[in-house]
């Protein structure tokens, strides 16, 4: 019985291929976007934890130079002739045109079992592993990656961190032209009757990263796509809600005659949810493999922006987890089931014997929009509750939250208010109607177009972050960025012959020197700097004391950065540890875009005497810009240098506008498709409104109103109500657009920006949304136009 | 077959009272009445004089108030809504006035669809049906590319298709011209002659009330012998 | 890890026979043995880079404050990967410590491994030392006399460690043909002498506390390119003390196909050697011990019928197990039979 009542159940869909199309298209959308994000997010968090658990980070400590700087070979042998089991790991960076590589050098004689250094092959030649040139082992991926031009022989290992190779510490020293080991790792397990290791060593003892810095520092970025994910599986929903309503709708006389047939309620909806839950399980697997493709084709992107962002690896590529698949289709049936609830319900309560008059699905009373509206309010009051509050990126996206959904409640009250006013002005009884079926169609719409609203203000907030931020973001650059050339030195010999060189041939050189540390217990980067008026005229400071550059030359004051201050609270005169026995007052903070980490600056003679070891090989280069050309060549010709060590500053901004770009590639593409989700609403809304509304249009085209008149007023006033909808998103998206800049943000990255706003912007999303309500208005509006009378007839002659 | 003299339909002092503005209305008043299988009985009467109530009641789609409706023998106010979709498969064909054919199936998987949801579909007599009430040229159309008369025509196969024991036809021709209907009257009461089944019609026409073995009428919500 | 599995099969020393044999037959580039050697110290004592495999090996039969037997054993092995040595982190030189330490109830060995051009591990020769992280080698012997003559030896492990000053009493001692020691009927040969004739005395660290030691040490230095036949895949090693002073070394190698290849050196008293070919040394298992899932024969009868030797030996602890990267069976034998007296055994490629 259930058998063929689910057989007749789905003949609907047969003789409706656009409808089915529509349901799966909406599931399918919808799964694939947030599984996409989650497939992401997944990889991202793998490629962490294989980083954290390379080499044995998370569960050996580590001894590293007190200034940040390699670990001098003689502390390393003098801890191995102590009998200290230490072993040396080089690692750096290579890159040139043709790509780059992270070079992990271990060295496998030494290296403790807790290391779980990769496996060679059984066919490896050891001796070619051991000895010059050396072996290169990496994952197929990194294999496949954009690499250096110039490698040793590549071979494939599993298991070693994304975008990297292991090779032994020979080899890696060779590589990267460094001689001494950038750290020593610690076996947990020492000889007997050695004094403990941190008496026997000046270096530092740094714990094991349990959870891992790059985790947490990443963390905000994950949520902010798992916000976006969700999103759009909100909006894939409607779709979704929308086309099952429809189907119900149009089903709605079949369902009772097949009870007056002898179909006992209890079968039809067995048989109901059996057919959901097929169209779930088809529609959630094409969203499977769409969300992969989604995924696959944005985790470069992603790659990019946490590499850039975060300097964080992750693999470019993107490997098949069942789990992700199997949780995936849990949240389509769930997904589904949701969007399916509200037709079940009604289906289970319609008498049998009620009039079986066609009605809109969602005819809400005067008594339920004011419900509405009252929900919204409460919304909204809840949104500035948390906005007053304030803090924490939760916070934040509930904020967010909170606004987006009493936006979507409060648009069809505003919605008829609106057509309100307008049909009071209308003239003629054509506008008229028009305007009085628009108010009663509004329950029916409503849902599309909250969709589309949703839509629309993430559109409007996230082009104006983003437009915002490139702006301050040029603007920043082309201040920070003030030297003409930027010279990167092999080595210290290099760094001052080249200093010599430069003495009479520009007007200032100015080393660009650092030392990794730790302030407040995260890595942070401090650097050291010479009075000159490129910093004290150029470098952008946010905040500052009187006096500050000349306290920080003088020694006495630090200067530090935007997320560092933000993270600690930290303002003009508070006291920061540099490093034991230095706690220096902050003179200002600047800002520092692109940058996770703390940083600060101090004076160069304080930063030479509190970081001895630390070496200046890269300087920043003033010299008339019409000079600068050929001082680059200069350069390159009496040094030997690379094209790549020798960059002026017009190659340096491109390659930090790239990373930028890279950071909002992925939220852009979101945000298209979460725009084509919402147009899709829109259609589906539509098509099931043309046919439920013959009854009402029926009577006005008997009256004498040509078919493509009404047709045109279908189009027209679908236009006119996302139109409205847009001035309604407008506000929401700029208030979005705060949020997301001085909470989110500033939780995410740890750096506030100036909000700007975009009216170009906002006038070609007015158009998009246009095009999309026009578009999806044409379909039916068509129809009508072209329908044959005797189907309007139909109207009059027969009652369904 | 069931003997002459069971009856596969009883109603005994059935009421029904519809909510209204100012309490509840009667819309039928202890009504009884038996039909007998191969008996044809009219049900007459004005607009709103509860002759569909009535129809409803006897195919088990609604429950009475008061008093007890038996088919073929099932006491309808002792079951549920599973028990009498079940017996109303079993027993029953309706037919109605708006046809209610199910749009996305053709014509042949309309025939058959009672009669499969009952679990007795058999194709030999799907076919008898079809060639008897012409539609063998129509079994892959859907109901809208047929007319009112074939649309009906596929109906009353529909009905019939489930070997049902009493035809419960509400105003059958009533969205029909007078010829058609004539014609599909014609057909509704040879087969049920053939078939052997009781036959509950209600109409507002005397002229097709004439045409059935007996007559009874409606009259605000209380039968009349006329 | 792996790499080191990998890696340890090119360390080829007497210790680790097992699945090396093929690379007796591949000295490509490398320097080989030859007859007629002619020694130069104290610079043989140092590092042959040129050859494949060399090594300083150390056994000490030692007696306690206590009463009791101890054995001490410190190994350091090199092995080249090529016939050059390179400064800084290129490891064409490997090397690798083993120490060992034996009790009548207990055993304990420890592992080090390191790369030379650094100076994490090596053997200078002037003045001389052998070492590889703490543990070390090293000559105390005044000028004029061999460097090999008194020597500081420390050795450190997880649960142990021991720290022995040795006194040489008698001269170095060349096996086989004036140091040309010939493994196999193929002729795959090493250069091969040895300092038998230690007296010791230390301290050993154990995890019950201290012992101060006394006793007797045997030092072996050789080093070759192909030092097994391809069908050979174990050897049996013993360095035996007579209550007289004399000395015996004595070692078959066995062939895969059942047969063994002897040798053996006898030390008189005033280290006069005398070498005695394949067959003259029978070495026969008496008794089998379960040692790390493999049966290895930890009790011997010994003939040298050219010198009436008649023993049978007895190890002061049978699971003198060697557990390193690659294992063998190291320690401390007694002996009775025609001679009485201490010595050491060495069991590779029991599986």
């Amino acid at each position: 019985m259930v058998g063929t009542a689910v057989s007749s159940l789905f003949s609907h869909w047969r003789r409706n291929p656009l409808q089915l199309a529509m349901l799966w298209l909406g599931l399918a959308l919808a799964t694939a976007l947030w599984s996409g994000v989650q497939a992401i997010n997944a990889e991202a968090r793998t490629s962490y934890a294989e980083a954290a658990a390379a080499l044995g980070q998370d569960s050996l400590s580590r001894l590293v130079a007190q200034d940040g700087g390699a670990v001098p070979i003689r502390d390393y042998l003098a801890l191995r002739r102590a009998g200290y089991l230490v072993s040396p790991v080089i690692t750096g960076e290579i890159r040139d045109e043709a790509g780059r590589l992270r070079i992990i050098g271990i060295d496998p004689l030494t290296a403790p079992q807790e290391a779980g250094a990769p496996g060679l092959g059984g066919n490896t030649d050891l001796a070619a592993f051991f000895t010059a040139p050396g072996l290169l082992l990496m994952t197929e991926a990194t294999a496949e990656g954009a690499l250096p031009a110039v490698l040793p022989r590549i071979v494939i290992a599993e298991g070693v961190p994304p975008a990297a190779a292991l090779t032994d510490i020979g080899t890696a020293s060779r590589l990267l032209g460094q001689e001494e080991p950038s750290y020593l790792i610690v076996a947990p397990a020492q000889p007997a009757g050695l004094p403990p290791l941190a008496e026997a060593t000046s270096l530092l003892l740094v714990a094991p990263e349990t959870s891992g810095d790059v985790a947490r520092l990443t963390d905000s970025f994950h949520l902010n796509l798992t916000a976006f994910g969700l999103l759009s599986f909100g909006v894939g929903l409607f779709i979704v809600h929308a086309a099952i309503g429809l189907a119900f709708e149009q089903r709605r006389a079949t369902f009772r005659t097949l009870r007056a047939l002898g179909l006992p309620l209890r079968s039809l909806m067995i048989a109901l949810a059996l057919e959901m839950t097929l169209m779930a399980l088809i529609a959630g697997g094409i969203g499977i493999v769409l969300g992969y493709l989604v995924a696959a084709a944005l985790m470069p992107g992603v790659a990019a922006t946490l590499r850039g962002l975060y300097g964080a690896e992750v693999a470019g590529g993107l490997s098949f987890d069942p789990q992700w698949a199997l949780s995936a289709m849990g949240i389509t049936l769930l997904g589904a089931g949701a969007a399916a609830a509200q037709a079940m319900i009604r289906t289970g309560r319609m008498p049998l014997l009620a009039p079986a008059q066609p009605r809109a699905w969602a005819q809400a009373s005067d008594r339920a929009m004011r419900r509405q509206g009252l929900a919204a309010l409460a919304f909204f009051g809840v949104a500035v509750v948390i906005g007053g509050l304030g803090g924490g990126l939760l916070a934040g996206f509930a904020l967010l939250g909170a606004l987006l959904l009493g936006a979507a409640l409060a648009l069809p009250v505003v919605l008829a208010f609106a057509l309100g006013i307008f049909a009071r002005g209308a003239r003629g009884p054509f506008a008229e109607w028009l305007f009085a079926d628009s108010r009663q169609q509004l329950p029916a719409l409503s849902l599309a177009l909250m969709a589309l609203l949703l839509a629309l203000a993430a559109n409007v907030g996230v082009s104006t972050m983003v437009g915002s931020f490139r702006t301050t973001f040029t603007g920043w650059l082309d201040q920070r960025l003030a030297a003409e050339l930027y010279v990167s030195t092999a080595d210290e010999a290099e760094g001052l012959r080249l200093q010599r060189f430069l003495d009479d041939r520009a007007d200032a050189v100015l080393p660009i020197i650092s030392a990794e540390t730790r302030l407040f217990d995260l890595p942070a980067e401090i650097f050291g700097i010479v009075d000159h008026a490129t910093y004290r005229e150029a470098w952008p400071l946010l905040t500052s004391a009187p006096g500050a550059w000349d306290a920080v030359f003088a020694g006495e004051a630090v200067l530090v950065n935007e997320q560092l201050a933000r993270r600690q609270g930290l303002s003009a005169g508070d006291t920061v540890p540099l490093a034991p026995g230095l706690n220096l007052p902050v003179a200002g903070v600047y800002s520092d875009y692109g940058n996770p980490s703390g940083q600060a600056i101090v004076g160069m003679d304080l930063f030479r005497t509190t970081f001895p070891e630390a070496r200046a090989d890269d300087f920043a280069i003033r010299v008339a810009p019409e000079d600068a050309p050929a001082l680059a060549t200069a350069l390159r010709e009496e040094f030997g240098l690379p094209d790549t060590a020798v960059r002026n500053q017009a190659q340096i901004k491109r390659f930090s506008l790239e990373v930028f770009e890279n950071t909002f590639r992925v939220t852009g593409a979101l945000n298209v498709l979460t725009l084509g989700v919402a147009a899709l609403a829109l259609l589906t809304s539509l098509l099931t409104l043309s046919s439920l509304r013959l009854p009402q249009v029926a009577p006005v085209w008997a009256l004498g109103v040509a078919r493509g008149r009404l047709a045109r007023a279908e189009v027209w006033r679908l236009l006119l109500l996302s139109a409205l909808t847009f001035l309604l998103a407008l506000p929401v998206g700029l208030v979005l657009a705060w949020v997301l800049l001085a909470v989110v943000n500033v939780e995410a990255f740890g750096w506030r920006l100036p909000m700007q706003v975009f009216p170009a912007d906002w006038l070609r999303l007015l158009l998009l949304a246009l095009l999309a309500a026009g578009l999806a208005a044409a379909l039916p509006a068509l129809r009508l136009s072209h329908m044959a009378p005797a189907r309007l007839l139909q109207v009059f002659s027969q009652e369904r | 077959m069931p003997s002459m003299t069971a009856p596969v339909l009883d109603l005994s002092g059935v009421t029904k009272r519809y909510p209204g503005a100012e309490g509840p209305l009667p819309v039928l008043s202890s009504v009884s009445l038996c039909l007998a299988a191969g008996e044809t009985l009219a049900l007459t009467g004005e607009s709103g004089s509860g002759k569909s109530t009535l129809l409803h009641l006897a195919g088990g789609l609604d429950a009475p108030d008061e008093g007890r409706v038996t088919l073929m023998g099932h006491d309808l106010a002792a079951l549920n809504d599973a028990g009498r979709a079940k017996v109303r498969g079993r027993h029953a064909g309706l037919i109605f006035q708006q046809f209610n054919l199910v749009p996305s199936l053709t014509v042949a998987a309309n025939v058959a669809i009672q009669a499969r949801l009952a679990g007795r579909h058999d194709p030999a007599l799907d076919s008898r049906l079809i060639d008897r009430l012409g539609l063998s040229d129509l079994t892959a159309r859907y109901p809208e590319q047929l007319s009112g008369g074939q649309q009906q025509r596929v109906a009353i196969a529909r009905a019939l298709a489930a070997r049902p024991d009493v035809i419960l036809a509400d105003e059958p021709t009533g969205n029909l011209d007078e010829a058609t209907g004539d014609a599909v009257l014609d057909l509704l009461l040879d087969l049920v002659t053939e078939t052997g089944a009781g036959l509950l019609m209600v109409t507002h026409s005397e002229r097709l009330a004439a045409r059935l073995s007996r007559r009874l009428s409606l009259s605000r919500g209380r039968l009349e012998a006329s | 890890m792996r790499i080191l599995a990998l890696l340890l099969a090119f360390l080829a020393g007497p210790a680790l026979s097992q699945g090396f044999a093929g690379l007796g037959t591949q000295a490509e580039g490398f320097a080989v043995p030859a007859r007629d050697p002619v020694f130069d110290f104290p610079a043989d004592h140092g590092a042959h880079p040129a050859y494949r495999i060399e090594w300083w090996y150390l056994t000490a039969t030692l007696t306690g404050e206590d009463g009791q037997d101890y054995g001490v054993q410190w190994t350091l092995f090199r092995s080249a990967l090529a016939p050059r040595t390179a400064p800084g982190w290129e490891a064409p030189q490997l090397w690798m410590g083993h120490a060992g330490l034996t009790t009548a109830t207990q055993h304990f060995s420890a592992e080090r491994l390191g790369r030379g051009g650094i100076g994490q591990a090596g053997v200078t020769a002037m003045p001389f030392e052998a070492w590889i992280d703490d543990w070390s080698m090293r000559s105390t012997a005044r000028t004029g006399e061999d460097a090999l003559s008194a020597l500081s030896l420390t050795a450190r492990g997880g649960e142990f460690s021991y720290a022995l000053d040795l006194n040489a009493t008698g001269p170095l001692v060349f096996h086989g043909d004036e140091g040309y020691s010939v493994k196999s009927a193929e002729g795959q040969a090493s250069y091969y002498y040895s300092q038998p004739f230690y007296e010791v005395t230390g301290t050993l660290s154990l995890p019950g506390g201290e012992v101060a030691v006394t006793g007797n040490a045997w030092l072996d230095r050789e080093w070759s390119s192909q030092p097994l036949s391809e069908s050979q895949d174990g050897w049996d090693w013993f360095s035996l003390q007579f209550a007289d002073g004399a000395r015996m070394m004595g070692f078959g190698l066995r062939d895969r196909a059942g047969g063994v290849f002897t040798s053996a050196t006898w030390i008189a008293p005033d280290g006069t050697e005398t070498a005695y070919g394949d067959g003259a040394l029978r070495l026969t298992p008496l008794a089998l011990t379960e040692v790390a899932g493999r049966d290895v024969p930890t009790e011997w009868q010994v003939e040298l019928p050219a010198r009436g030797v008649d023993i049978v030996t007895r190890p002061l602890n049978p699971r003198s197990w060697m557990n390193t990267s690659f294992a063998y069976w190291e320690g401390p034998i007694r002996f009775e039979g025609s001679h009485a007296g201490r010595g050491y055994l060495e069991m590779t490629g029991y599986e």
